[in-house]
């Protein structure tokens, strides 16, 4: 009976895989494949080099050719010609011509995302070219191409409904197996049309847990292993057999406040919550990495961040006086009062990133500090834009992406001109919503960029707290991954195993 | 045959039940969550950075959810008597595929730690019971009571810790290769162990201390045969009814060692469809456990018939 057991267990462990193998580099992450849809997955299937986009970017967020090697406008701005790059073979063997390249776009534009909200009235091939036509002009519109909602399928992806139903990209790797939520399995596209990859093949696993994903790293099951938690950073950087890396971010941990309401109404209120804020430290305890932004864009964002700017400085004297010259005055309870009105306010918050509950309790204290009440409400990160749509937002703590497009302005647009969902809610400053608009269509020179970040500073539709650093742990057994800060990819393509 | 007739009939009006209220019961509670369910899918469906009112918009346009919650429970309702389980809302697949893919990855994790558990556990609770209030079942009371307590998330990290970081033996998470079905299966066996060898020491003592074992020791036969014999037969049918409890523990588990583990099975998905607000997932993964618990039992009831022919009244 126990032989027959045994005999059980050794089978029921051997469901038909494949043994371990050295030659696939196994990656772990906390991002989770929804389906196959770009719009679901394609930040995924972007960063694994499956897919590809018509403009690409570099580690500088500088627009370069992808699967376009040029483009033009016209002279009114309204047209927009793309030069498709000849000889690029799809996964499945098919040639990528204008035609393809319209019908991915398309699709892409058919839903909602980010070129449904461009201003363009069609995507069309003619000859060698893409050419889209805008209702007005659009100067970001390549940066919008280079979003990974704009990667490029092969016609075949797309099923009779029109949803996408293979994945069938372009890139140095192609899918061999896709089982959302959980794993993605690739090999070595032969035919890639920027030279093989040097890897054989990959395996993507999305652990969501942090603790577990750095397990992984530690026991040798991962070879590299993106986002770490601070403590599980400390712990890794004292092993031998692997390296943990980091690069600054274009991504801002910030507080978003309604600027319309009485208690945030004006620009020294703000800055007196600002002043509240002991950065360094917050960081130190929080983030475990010295990132205090004292501006909006941290010093990677060239153009962008202005290092003549007055820092933001924690000073919660000053920040009391601040807030008594509003007409603010303490009560009995401590708490700041204002025609009978108490200083209370909401605070909505989400753990799907786990320092932003952890930030919160620590802002409560600070604040509590200089006579404001805070009650944190942490939720789902859909409770933001919600509350935001609902005007029911009071303050909301958020860490957002500047270069989701890798031209800021995109972001911009959307948060700031004049207010977004992620972005400034109840802020009136016409110069602002003007210039980022202007931005947006005409281009920006390096003295529109400044101007927005002073006007940022001074008038603080959002209070920014900490500047993110992208973490991972890579194994000593392969070489040349790189941490893109535009969290476009890790250079797979021409990562290798060491010999 | 009447009484296997009987039991299936019986079992068949009670998976139709089961399937009522987990439907009712489902949907009423996702109901009762707050937060604007198109927002919450709009979030689980483009992640945090692009969550807008206007995806949200679009979600609540493309699945109409502005209908009202009867209609949807009304469709969901007709949906099940074609034996459709509709589409997940969030990654557009047919309920009843992703169910299909994720049951497949927890029976396999389930089977095993079963395995691994009736391995360990209730052997080491007979030898326990046959000498009750030795040291083996001293030791066995406060290893079975200290695994029991121990939170599964705990376990499961001590086991990464101990036997894939420390000891190099086994991979430490993810999924798709043989060898990492051991440590969730293991986390999973050492709770249902502990258990099962309580269970198994307890009616073997009780056994080892009654007259017709003792009779059946007097008549000559030797410790094994007594053991063969009168005692394994008797402990086994409580024992296997004891086991399709048992489920409900494995359950649970599952949803906490998978999540630990990466691994992509249903207790895993339920969690996120709850997250998510995805209703038809959420419905239809209780719908096939609350079915596979029935399922269960009914078999385990065939079984013990089968060992105890006078017929189980617990």
């Amino acid at each position: 009976m126990i032989r027959s057991a045994l005999l059980a267990v050794t089978a029921a462990l051997c469901p038909l895989t494949a043994l371990a193998d050295d030659q696939t580099l196994d990656i772990a992450a906390p991002f989770e494949l929804k389906g196959l849809d770009p719009a679901l997955s394609g930040d995924i299937f972007l960063r694994l080099e499956i897919a590809e986009t018509l403009v690409d970017s570099d580690a500088k967020g500088r627009l370069r050719p992808g699967l376009a090697t040029e483009w033009t406008t016209s002279e009114d701005g309204l047209e927009w010609r793309f030069r498709i790059r000849e000889g690029v073979a799809f996964h499945d063997g098919t040639m990528l011509d204008a035609a393809a390249a319209a019908i991915s776009l398309n699709h892409a534009r058919s839903h909602e995302g980010l070129l449904s909200r461009a201003p363009i009235t069609d995507i069309r091939a003619d000859g060698a070219d893409l050419v889209v036509a805008l209702s007005e002009p659009f100067a970001i519109l390549p940066a919008f191409l280079a979003e990974y909602r704009s990667q490029i399928l092969a016609p075949a992806s797309y099923g009779p409904d029109g949803e996408v139903v293979a994945l069938i990209g372009t890139g140095a790797f192609r899918t061999t197996e896709v089982s959302p939520p959980q794993t993605l399995a690739a090999e070595r596209f032969e035919d890639y049309w920027d030279g093989a990859a040097r890897i054989p093949a990959l395996r993507y696993t999305a652990v969501t847990r942090s603790e577990t994903r750095a397990l992984m790293a530690e026991s040798g099951d991962a070879e590299l292993v993106v986002t770490l938690d601070p403590a599980s950073v400390t712990r890794l950087s004292e092993l031998e057999d692997l390296e943990v890396v980091s690069a600054p971010l274009p991504r801002v941990l910030m507080l978003k406040v309604d600027a319309a309401s009485p208690f945030f109404d004006s620009a020294a209120e703000r800055e007196a919550l600002s002043m509240a804020i002991d950065r360094a430290g917050l960081a130190q305890v929080v983030l475990r990495y010295d990132a205090s932004a004292d501006q909006m864009f941290p010093p990677n964002m060239d153009g962008w961040h202005d290092a003549a700017l007055p820092p933001l400085s924690y000073d919660p004297e000053a920040a009391r006086a601040l807030l008594e010259q509003a007409g603010w005055t303490p009560g009995d309870d401590g708490i700041m009062q204002k025609d009978g009105q108490r200083f209370a306010v909401e605070l909505v918050t989400y753990p799907d990133r786990p320092e932003l509950p952890l930030t919160a309790t620590v802002l409560q204290q600070l604040f509590h500090d200089i006579g404001v009440d805070i009650r944190i409400v942490s939720s789902n990160s859909s409770e933001i834009p919600a509350r935001h749509a609902a005007g029911t937002l009071q303050m909301g703590l958020m860490a957002r992406n500047f270069a989701l497009v890798p031209d800021p302005t995109g972001t911009l647009l959307q948060d700031y001109a004049p207010g977004g969902d992620w972005g400034a809610m109840g802020w009136d400053n016409p110069e602002a919503a003007q210039l980022i608009r202007r931005m947006a269509s005409e281009g920006a020179t390096p003295g529109d960029r400044a101007r927005i970040a002073a006007i940022f500073r001074q008038d603080l539709p959002v209070i920014p707290i900490a500047w993110y650093q992208q973490t991972a742990a890579i194994s000593d057994r392969v070489e040349g991954i790189t941490l893109d800060p535009y969290e476009r990819g890790f250079g797979l393509a021409r990562a290798g195993f060491v010999e | 045959m009447r009484g296997l007739t009987g039991i299936l009939a019986f079992r068949l009006a009670q998976a139709a039940g089961v399937a009522l209220v987990v439907g009712v019961m489902s949907f009423l509670m996702i109901q009762a969550m707050p937060g604007d369910a198109a927002y919450r899918i709009a979030a689980a469906r483009y992640g945090y950075d692009m969550v807008s009112s206007q995806a949200a918009d679009a979600v609540r346009a493309e699945l109409n959810l502005d209908a009202g919650a009867l209609a949807q429970f009304g469709g969901w309702i007709a949906d099940l008597l074609r034996f459709d389980l509709g589409r997940s809302v969030v990654s557009g697949e047919p309920v009843a595929h992703e169910i299909a893919h994720q049951l497949g990855a927890t029976l396999h994790l389930s089977v095993v730690a079963l395995l691994i558990a009736l391995l360990i556990g209730p052997p080491l609770g007979v030898l326990a019971g046959l000498r009750a209030g030795g040291l083996l079942d001293r030791v066995l009371l406060v290893a079975a009571a200290g695994l029991r307590a121990m939170p599964q998330f705990l376990l499961g990290l001590v086991l990464i810790v101990a036997l894939a970081v420390e000891a190099g033996l086994l991979p430490s998470a993810g999924h798709g290769r043989a060898a990492h079905v051991v440590l969730p299966a293991l986390t999973l066996a050492l709770g249902l162990a502990a258990g099962s060898a309580r269970i198994a020491r307890d009616l073997m003592a009780g056994i080892a201390a009654s007259q017709h074992y003792a009779f059946a020791r007097m008549k000559g036969l030797s410790d094994g045969q007594v053991l063969r014999h009168h005692g394994l037969r008797n402990i086994a049918a409580p024992l296997l009814t004891y086991l399709g409890l048992q489920f409900v523990f494995l359950a649970e588990g599952v949803v906490v060692v998978e999540t630990i583990f990466g691994w992509p099975g249903i207790g895993h998905a339920l969690i996120h469809a709850v997250f998510h607000r995805d209703v038809p997932m959420v419905q239809g993964t209780a719908l096939v456990m609350g079915l596979g618990f029935v399922v269960l039992n009914a078999l385990i009831d065939l079984a013990a018939g089968r060992i105890d022919p006078r017929g189980v009244t617990a």
